[in-house]
């Protein structure tokens, strides 16, 4: 059986392994490191919102071989945390959302919420997809209020919260358009919205801001940190861009390309609130980079199947 | 404007070459009616109230079948495009099936239900059941799952899903599907009612033709062809359309 032991490197910062047990004050065995990285915060309860352990998914290719796409992936996510997951395209970080999202099933292992084991989706923890995936034929409010409809909700609380959840993310003079007629950004806050309003305690984002331009990330970003601190929610956030994961995070993890497994942890101690521009969110991302590119050009290798290694700038702006 | 002129010119032309051959009496005027004489069919038609009970009745037993047919043919069509086994098993009998004209169910009809209302809807709604479901089956795949996911991920499952969800996630790629349903029922309505004389638009044609009354029949054959488009062309268009400016889907947005 492979550990994720395996594929740490040597040299500083000493990665987290996900087994080693924690302590009485949440930190893990061996992560006093120096740097921008430091240890974790607290803990407030020994059972983790969310529990990843020993997660296993492979699936057959049309070719007939077996595909291991997720390879033992263990972690562990504190209420209230934020947590981003890097890693090169394809190495599986979004669908181990769909698996805590209860919405695909994993082949070993367990996804505990609360220490129970998830059977399927619950609208405790609600994904945010890479696509969105906003209703065309409801207006937003209707797309808002969705999930608690389908709770069965009272419409006038329905539409209480849905006033809410709009203010919350400034969007309440567009109740009555179609998702169709907003701007990529405010699709995104739609959605936003649309999750927030189902309360779940777990938000999993799929790379959310991906196909955005760079001022309206900038935006959505403060948006989301605040509306984190707001509400007080467990955030899982996939992300490819490290400088995002960085600038969001409590917390990143690394995952490797195919299979996917988490490669390291590190634990991002930087005052909030941060920029992308940071120099010491830019220094941060230096160390989790050089570790990712690694992993990205694996993944071209095999993507392009010749031995040439070509080294490729992860991470910059676009 | 120009594609209006080209349309009178058109119709104008056809109804100038009708009044020529008419008037040339090639052929007498119970075989061949001039304009004029379908024109007088029409109006005393309507005014004996014939004609509008006829549509009344054609119209109700056409509605009620296609709304068992959109029905039935819904959940068929979803059953059908969820499961891998009665796609292969079901979906492939109702291809098949589909090359059967819809008044072959005629004398199975006649049989199982008596010469009565039952016999003509049970062939409407074999003339339209089939079309529906196919649409609906295609426009199940067709349909992007990001819509199926979501509406799961919201907490919708079961019923809740298909009614909230698939359905109106699947609507855009059906329309077409709808339309060429009624099309069928519509068609397989007016074979039926001309077998079997109980009122209704194709009684009243075959009752023309016993007539040799040839004016009346082309009189009702204006009738069956203006209501086909009216429905057509009114209900299913601004439907189409509507759907489209809700999705997005036209360019003037």
């Amino acid at each position: 059986m492979s550990t994720n032991a395996q594929n740490f490197p040597a040299q500083l910062p000493i990665p987290i392994d996900p087994r080693t047990p924690v302590r009485a004050d949440g930190s893990r065995g061996k992560t006093g490191l120096a740097t921008a990285l430091h240890p974790m915060r607290g803990v407030t309860s020994d059972v983790p919102k969310v529990g990843l352990t020993d997660i296993c998914l492979s699936y057959r290719t049309e070719t007939g071989e077996r595909m291991l796409a997720l390879d033992h992936i263990n972690l562990q996510v504190k209420a209230g945390e934020f947590l981003c997951i890097v890693g090169p395209s394809g190495c599986g970080k979004s669908t181990l959302l769909h698996l805590i999202a209860g919405l695909h099933h994993q082949t070993s292992g367990e996804v505990l919420i609360d220490g129970h084991q998830v059977e399927g989706p619950g609208t405790d923890r609600i994904l945010i997809f890479q696509e969105l995936g906003l209703f065309p034929w409801l207006t937003v409010g209707d797309n808002v209020q969705f999930g608690m409809k389908m709770k069965g909700i009272s419409k006038a609380e329905r539409e209480e919260k849905t006033r809410y959840y709009l203010r919350l993310v400034h969007l309440s003079q567009f109740k009555d358009s179609y998702t169709h007629q907003l701007s990529g950004g405010m699709r995104q806050r739609v959605a936003l919205a649309r999750a927030l309003a189902t309360e779940p305690d777990v938000l999993l984002m799929d790379e959310p801001f991906a196909a955005l331009d760079a001022q309206t990330r900038d935006l959505l970003h403060d948006e989301l940190e605040r509306i984190w601190a707001e509400t007080g929610r467990t955030i899982i956030f996939v992300t490819h861009n490290v400088r995002e994961a960085i600038r969001l995070g409590d917390r990143v993890a690394l995952m490797t390309f195919r299979p996917g497994r988490v490669k390291r942890e590190f634990p991002v101690d930087l005052p909030r609130p941060r920029t992308l521009e940071d120099p010491t969110v830019a220094r941060a991302a230096g160390e989790i980079l050089g570790e990712l590119r690694e992993e990205i050009n694996r993944s071209l290798e095999v993507e392009y199947n010749v031995g040439a290694k070509p080294n490729v700038e992860v991470g910059a702006e676009r | 404007m120009k594609r209006a002129a080209r349309l009178i010119v058109f119709y104008a032309g056809l109804f100038g070459l009708w009044t020529l051959l008419a008037q040339l009496k090639i052929w007498p005027p119970y075989l061949f009616p001039t304009p004029w004489g379908v024109g007088e069919a029409l109006y005393a038609g309507f005014q004996d109230h014939s004609f509008l009970i006829a549509i009344a009745v054609s119209m109700r037993r056409v509605l009620i079948g296609y709304a068992i047919s959109v029905v039935l043919g819904m959940i068929l069509g979803l059953g059908v495009g969820s499961s891998k086994f009665l796609e292969e098993t079901v979906g492939g009998l109702l291809v098949s099936l589909q090359s059967l004209p819809s008044i072959c169910w005629w004398p199975l009809a006649l049989l199982w239900f008596g010469l009565s209302q039952n016999a003509i809807l049970f062939v409407v709604i074999m003339g339209s059941l089939l079309s529906v479901t196919l649409a609906m089956e295609d426009g199940r795949k067709q349909m992007p799952k990001i819509y199926g996911m979501a509406g799961r991920n919201l907490g919708a499952s079961g019923l809740q899903l298909f009614w909230y969800v698939l359905l109106p996630a699947s609507l855009p790629f059906i329309v077409s599907g709808l339309k060429q349903g009624w099309a069928f029922a519509w068609r397989s309505l007016i074979t039926a009612e001309m077998l079997y004389l109980s009122l209704g638009l194709g009684q009243v044609l075959m009752m023309g033709r016993d007539l040799n009354d040839m004016s009346a029949v082309i009189a009702v054959m204006i009738l069956i062809i203006a209501i086909g488009y009216v429905v057509d062309g009114v209900v299913f268009k601004s439907m189409e359309s509507r759907l489209q400016r809700r999705w997005g889907l036209t360019s003037s947005t």
